[in-house]
């Protein structure tokens, strides 16, 4: 007779722990399907519209961008040309901070991780030739939110567009910055009256427009535990709708054009769950938390995928096996739009070759499997339906957790909830190197390997002088004096505590630059102190 | 008493998790570290070196800008008179830069996933 086996034991990321046969009772015990709805009826657990893919395949919306506007425009109608059904534009650094690609600040980092933009110019020439109502466009834009948008809403209008239709999204997603990723610019305070103001400003004039991508993702890149990822996520977007409401702006005005952005590593059920419980609890808080009466406004709609915390340098063509099962999780769970980091991602911004291999990844989900046939496949499931719940708890105790100190603005203020996700990061890292995290190439089933084992993006030192030039010339050509009293009326308007939207608008018409208008609120609201914590 | 070690990040990249990872593990192993924060310029770096009398100071960069921001913090370390220091580059910087990185004056180069033991025993022996 043979020994009883001892299971090895499995526990979630969040905690829960994972059980090696579900039933029934599980799922009663841990709340019942009773809660779960018919797809496209509140809560939403089961996906936001009646018929999901069926209907409205995932957008697939690949983050693009280098060098100048010449060669992005290049790549966009390179993936447009490939299939794309979106665009998902990166900035470079000095652009997202608010410089100028001549700004003594930007020199070396002009186009390296993404477009460089200084005027409307290279906006117009960006998007040149590309039909904005066919593809829809996501502006990865955080500090510098007001002027990007501000300059495509200039672009779109010049070309005829009616803003009253135009549809797109901005990430502008200012405190998620403070947490991870680091674009931030201004102080947390002034910061999110900008959130308020392109909110205010895009409710009344670009009412089908996304101001806001709330960003669970970095949050989860920089530490964040799954559901620590939903909880900080809602909690901003918290912050954001209690702003705006506290302007005079009713709920259901600006609560549907709200979106998210989340991050799929991991396990597979978890996430699965992550997304079912976050979809139903994000429901429930508006609709009982904020008396929200438009079922639109309830509907938590996102972007999910990426995952480039799951990636590896090591043997990197295994990111392209990742991938598919991150993608394959991103629409079992319902996401309205699928952006995946290329297999070379670790080592540099995607080659043609890598970003053509992510979108085929999409494809194949979309064409070959019928994952686009049936709603929500995964419903009924003892296992999906247990930890749905079980997540949903776990998510509302994140989150009373940080009100309970204080609430989400004070605690990314004073860098509360920094520290306690870089001591997270450190702690994955120490579970990664000791075996604890199986990580296949890094912990487990190595080989030796040569040193770069990726043919890496050529960065063109030429298009970067060409940016700086280009700034240069447009200074030259435009009407200076007109475009200093724009931004003088931007920072009035700053300075008075008005909407800064219209004058921003005013301002980028007349080819002042991201760094002159960026400067001007600089002089206004002063810069961000880092608190460092540990 | 430990070993002072600066660790910053330099130029306007925002990534920081693997910087502040190194940061705990030099820590846990009896370092005293101090992290500067995002956005340092050379000059910066160089003065918060200088006033904080360290024995290393490492930097770290994921934007790809690590040859140019390198070459000029290099000049102003040496500016500085910390030429004697023990100096770090880490973060992506690809392999076939290595090289380049050293002869700019970086005698460790630990690019993302390096070991933390390998980084703090680097440390002790040329520092020691």
């Amino acid at each position: 007779m043979s020994e009883p086996r001892k299971l090895r034991p499995a526990r979630l990321e969040s905690g829960l722990d994972v059980k090696p046969v579900y039933r029934a009772e599980d799922v009663e015990r841990s709340g019942g399907t009773g809660g779960i709805g018919e797809p496209g009826e509140f809560p939403f657990t089961r996906g936001i519209h009646p018929l999901m893919y069926r209907d409205r395949p995932f957008t697939m919306r690949q983050y693009s961008g280098f060098g100048t506007a010449r060669e992005t425009n290049e790549r966009f109608k390179w993936l447009i040309a490939n299939g794309q059904t979106g665009l998902n534009v990166a900035f470079d650094l000095p652009t997202q901070i608010g410089f100028d690609s001549d700004d003594p600040a930007a020199e070396g980092e002009v186009g390296r991780v993404g477009m460089a933009v200084s005027s409307l110019a290279d906006i117009e020439e960006a998007f040149a030739g590309i039909d904005l109502d066919r593809i829809t466009v996501s502006l990865t834009i955080n500090g510098a939110a007001v002027v990007l948008m501000a300059m495509y809403f200039a672009m779109a209008e010049k070309r005829g567009y009616d803003l009253a239709t135009l549809r797109g999204t901005a990430q502008n997603d200012i405190l998620k910055e403070y947490v991870g990723r680091g674009t931030w610019v201004f102080p947390v305070e002034p910061s999110v009256r900008l959130v308020g103001d392109t909110i205010e400003f895009c409710a009344a004039r670009v009412p089908r427009y996304s101001p806001v991508s709330v960003c669970g993702y970095h949050i989860r890149e920089s530490g964040a535990l799954p559901h620590e990822e939903m909880a900080f996520a809602f909690l901003i977007a918290r912050a954001y709708m209690d702003h705006s409401i506290a302007r005079g702006l009713p709920v259901d005005e600006f609560a549907s054009r709200l979106s998210f952005n989340f991050d799929i590593h991991g396990y597979f059920l978890e996430q699965v769950a992550k997304f079912r419980a976050g979809r139903r609890l994000w429901a429930k808080i508006v609709r009982d938390g904020y008396g929200a009466k438009d079922p639109r406004s309830m509907v938590l709609r996102m972007i999910a995928g990426g995952g480039g915390g799951g990636l590896t340098i090591e043997q990197p063509e295994l990111n392209i096996v990742r991938t598919a099962y991150y993608a394959l999780v991103s629409a079992l769970s319902g996401t309205q739009t699928m952006a995946l980091c290329s297999y070379d991602e670790a080592y540099t911004i995607p080659t043609e070759r890598a970003a053509r291999i992510t979108l085929r990844t999409m494809q194949i989900l979309q064409e070959e499997t019928g994952i686009c046939d049936t709603v929500d496949p995964l419903a009924g499931s003892y296992a999906v339906e247990t930890l749905t719940n079980e997540m949903e708890g776990r998510i509302v105790e994140a989150m009373k957790e940080v009100e309970d100190r204080g609430g989400i603005v004070k605690a990314i203020s004073d860098g509360a909830i920094q520290a306690h996700v870089s001591r997270q990061a450190y702690e994955r890292e120490k579970a990664i190197r000791s075996g604890a995290i199986r990580k296949v190439g890094v912990n487990c089933h190595r080989i030796e390997e040569e040193d770069h084992p990726v043919e890496l993006h050529p960065f063109r030192a030429e298009e970067a002088a060409r940016a700086v030039e280009r700034v240069r010339q447009v200074r030259r050509e435009r009407d200076s004096a007109a475009a200093g009293r724009a931004v003088g009326a931007v920072r009035a308007a700053a300075a008075e505590g008005r909407n800064v939207m219209p004058a921003v608008m005013a301002a980028v018409a007349a080819y002042a630059t991201v760094g002159e208008i960026m400067g001007g609120l600089r002089k206004e609201f002063g810069v961000f102190r880092e608190p460092v914590r540990f | 008493m430990g070993k002072r070690v600066l660790i910053g990040k330099l130029g306007l990249d925002g990534h920081d998790l693997g910087a502040k990872v190194v940061c705990r593990a030099l820590m846990e192993r009896g370092f005293e570290v101090i992290y500067t924060g995002l956005r340092r310029t050379p000059a910066e770096i160089a003065a918060i070196a200088t006033q904080e009398d360290v024995d290393a100071i490492g930097v770290s960069i994921l934007s790809g800008a690590h040859l140019p921001l390198l070459a000029k913090l290099a000049e102003e370390l040496r500016a500085a008179g910390l030429s004697d220091k023990l100096w770090l580059a880490g973060g992506v910087i690809p392999a076939g830069d290595h090289e380049a990185v050293r002869r700019l004056g970086f005698a460790g180069v630990f690019p993302t996933g390096s070991s933390f033991t390998g980084i703090a025993d680097f440390i002790r022996e040329r520092t020691a």
